[in-house]
């Protein structure tokens, strides 16, 4: 529905977008996440049309959009501070929209009230903005974008001026809200614990360009670099050299650590001699204090350097032999006391041969 | 609202001291005057006698009865509130612009623009009064100027020296920056996102200027319109050296009053009026002005 087509930006000598294209799904939510200065929000004012691309072009249904103007794009954005209209009513700010395309007046009452009883705020039409809290002006922001139903949804950062919990609150509600109009939605976060909560599909931007795209679940399991593995979640980076193939495991020299069985990821550019990185989940590797012997195991003694209590979950860092520092996360879901480790105890850490996932550099 | 300290309270005592003893004290001795006989030398005459013991009172109401014996003073006060109206109607029309070209532009070039709307008032202002009767002299480029393209239209000549034209473009000229400053001083807090959204949500230029930016600066033009509105009101230099007798004002009157008729009393009662209708001009303005921020 939405095609980008090899779109490039350039600000003065720096390279904001390069050559970035992206196919987006009509009734999808997708989110564009990145660090700051990755160019998702140039991205973003290119679609919405508050910027031209220096090349490329953006087609919507098929059609060219970049020759016409935001107001005639049939498409509506979510200002990181709202940007509700201070000097009108919460229904003239929804009701907006619908006067600059020539509604009339039954019309427009009767959608503005739909439209407030949609984000659940009924009897506050009469109220200005002042007179609202953050998650009551969000939800008016939504509503006047939604009131004469865009193709496509922009969205800039729109929970980062709320609290977390209201955050939470706001993540659900806009899940739900997707769901039930089906307008495709483009989402832009720093955030990457929110871009896998909302998203059907999460583009991950680096330096002007897009480093994978994929559904949350395979860009947390499967991330097909480096950084995207850094980037989403926390994650333990070995360096190493693939030193073996057979069948569908390699045997990966990891640095100062030596030699451990990986499993093959599909579509991979593995070759024998290749530099690469074994992620591994903190979740995925297991830390004892019994030693194993398990043959499908990869194991490495350590001692406990740091730990973090977060109620839910304990972070323990491990010190290897080597001096290198690996997370692992252990639940305290058992009943009675969790089974803690103190700083300084001699432990294992282990994971299964398929726990990691292979990056090639 | 919370109750103010002894501190704040003192410190508005300086400013209020200030208005009571050059604003009020003087208002009310004007007032005072206006009910009073003329002295036999001009100026005022005593206001109560004692003849055999008993005292009397020396007051009247004819001072008033006078403004409206005929109509030339009501009609010469409608016509400086017409003045008045006409020149800050100009000044928003010209102000406006400007004070939103200044806004918009870059932030390193705002001060230097500022600085040009504010350097005529480092030259003394009869000095510039002086600098448009050149200008404006029937010798003076711009009516030779006007008058030979008249010429060649077969248009017989005109003086525009000593008219209400000549006046009001003067007024213009000196009161435009108090009405650019305050619209600039509005214009540049506007959230530039507003009308970001107002065009994502299909609003064309012209719809983004009338419902966003107009709307949002109106207590900007209240406050620019009083800050023109009432000097201009009460200005006499400007009509006295380019009005003649067609640009005349109500304060050439007031100040004929009191100067050349030394008629004290009637021009109290004159003065009184021209106050009483800047402090209701005032008000009003306050008023809208609040409605505007809302």
């Amino acid at each position: 529905m939405l095609e980008i087509k090899e779109v490039s930006r350039y600000f003065d000598n720096f390279t904001a977008l390069d050559k970035v294209s992206l196919n987006i799904a009509a009734g999808e939510f997708f989110t564009l996440l990145g660090p700051s200065g990755c160019g998702k929000t140039t991205l973003l004012r290119l679609i919405a049309g508050f910027d031209q691309p220096d090349n490329g072009d953006i087609l919507l249904d098929g059609k060219s959009i970049i020759a016409t103007p935001p107001e005639r794009r049939p498409l509506h954005t979510i200002f990181q501070n709202y940007a509700l209209f201070p000097h009108m009513t919460v229904t003239e700010n929804i009701a907006f929209p619908l006067r600059m395309v020539g509604c009339t007046q039954a019309e427009i009452n009767r959608r503005v009230a739909e439209a407030l009883e949609d984000v659940s705020l009924p009897d506050k039409g009469n109220h200005y903005p002042d007179a609202l809290s953050g998650g009551q002006k969000q939800r008016i922001a939504i509503a006047r974008a939604l009131v004469n139903r865009p193709r496509l949804l922009l969205l800039d950062e729109p929970l980062s001026a709320l609290d977390a919990k209201l955050r939470e609150q706001m993540q659900l509600e806009l899940i739900k809200l997707q769901k039930e109009i089906g307008i495709t939605f483009v989402y832009v976060t720093h955030d990457q614990g929110e871009a896998l909560a909302l998203s059907h599909r999460v583009a991950v931007m680096n330096r002007g360009t897009i480093a994978q795209v994929d559904e949350p679940s395979r860009l947390y399991g499967f991330p097909n670099s480096r950084f995207v593995a850094d980037f989403i979640g926390q994650c333990n980076l070995l360096s190493g050299k693939v030193t073996q193939l057979q069948d569908n495991r390699a045997q990966v020299e990891l640095e100062g650590l030596g030699p451990v069985q990986t499993a093959i990821p599909a579509d991979s550019t593995i070759a024998v001699g290749r530099n690469c990185t074994l992620t591994l989940r903190p979740e995925k590797i297991h830390i004892s204090s019994r030693v194993s012997h398990d043959e499908v195991e990869a194991h490495f003694k350590g001692i406990v350097h740091d730990m973090l209590y977060l109620g839910d979950v304990t972070v323990y860092k491990v010190e290897l032999a080597n001096g290198m520092l690996l997370e692992a996360l252990l639940a305290n879901s058992s009943p009675g006391r969790a089974r803690f480790f103190e700083i300084g105890d001699q432990v294992e850490v282990a994971w299964h041969y398929d726990a990691g996932h292979l990056v090639m550099d | 609202m919370q109750q103010k300290s002894w501190q704040q309270r003192l410190l508005t005592l300086p400013p209020m001291g200030y208005l009571l003893i050059f604003f009020a004290i003087p208002t009310l001795i004007m007032l005072f005057a206006s009910f009073r006989y003329t002295g036999e030398y001009g100026g005022l005459a005593p206001w109560y006698s004692i003849e055999n013991g008993t005292l009397a009172f020396d007051l009247t109401l004819e001072n008033w009865q006078r403004l409206f014996e005929t109509d030339i003073y009501l009609r010469l006060f409608f016509k400086s509130i017409g003045y008045a109206l006409v020149t800050t109607l100009l000044c928003i029309l010209l102000g406006y612009p400007l004070a939103l070209m200044i806004a918009r532009s870059q932030k390193k070039h705002r001060d230097l623009l500022l600085l040009l709307v504010i350097l005529p008032f480092w030259s003394n202002f009869l000095v510039r009064i002086y600098a448009w009767m050149i200008i404006f002299s029937p010798n003076g480029a711009l009516t030779q100027m006007i008058n030979s393209l008249r010429d060649l239209l077969g248009l017989a000549p005109i003086s525009i020296m000593y008219s209400a034209t000549a006046v009001i473009t003067c007024l213009v000229y000196v009161h435009l920056p108090f009405m650019v400053l305050p619209l600039y001083a509005n214009l540049e807090k506007h959230n530039p996102a507003l009308l970001d959204a107002a065009q994502d949500l299909g609003a064309n230029r012209w719809r983004r200027f009338w419902r966003i930016t107009w709307p949002l600066s109106l207590s900007g033009v209240y406050a620019g319109s009083i800050l023109v509105f009432i000097p201009v009101l009460g200005m006499f230099a400007i009509p006295d050296l380019l009005g003649g007798t067609d640009g005349i004002m109500i304060a050439n009157v007031i100040k004929q009053q009191f100067v050349e008729s030394r008629d004290w009393p009637f021009g109290s009662v004159l003065s009184m009026v021209l106050t009483a209708t800047a402090v209701l001009v005032v008000l009003l303005g306050a008023k809208i002005g609040q409605q505007g921020a809302r």
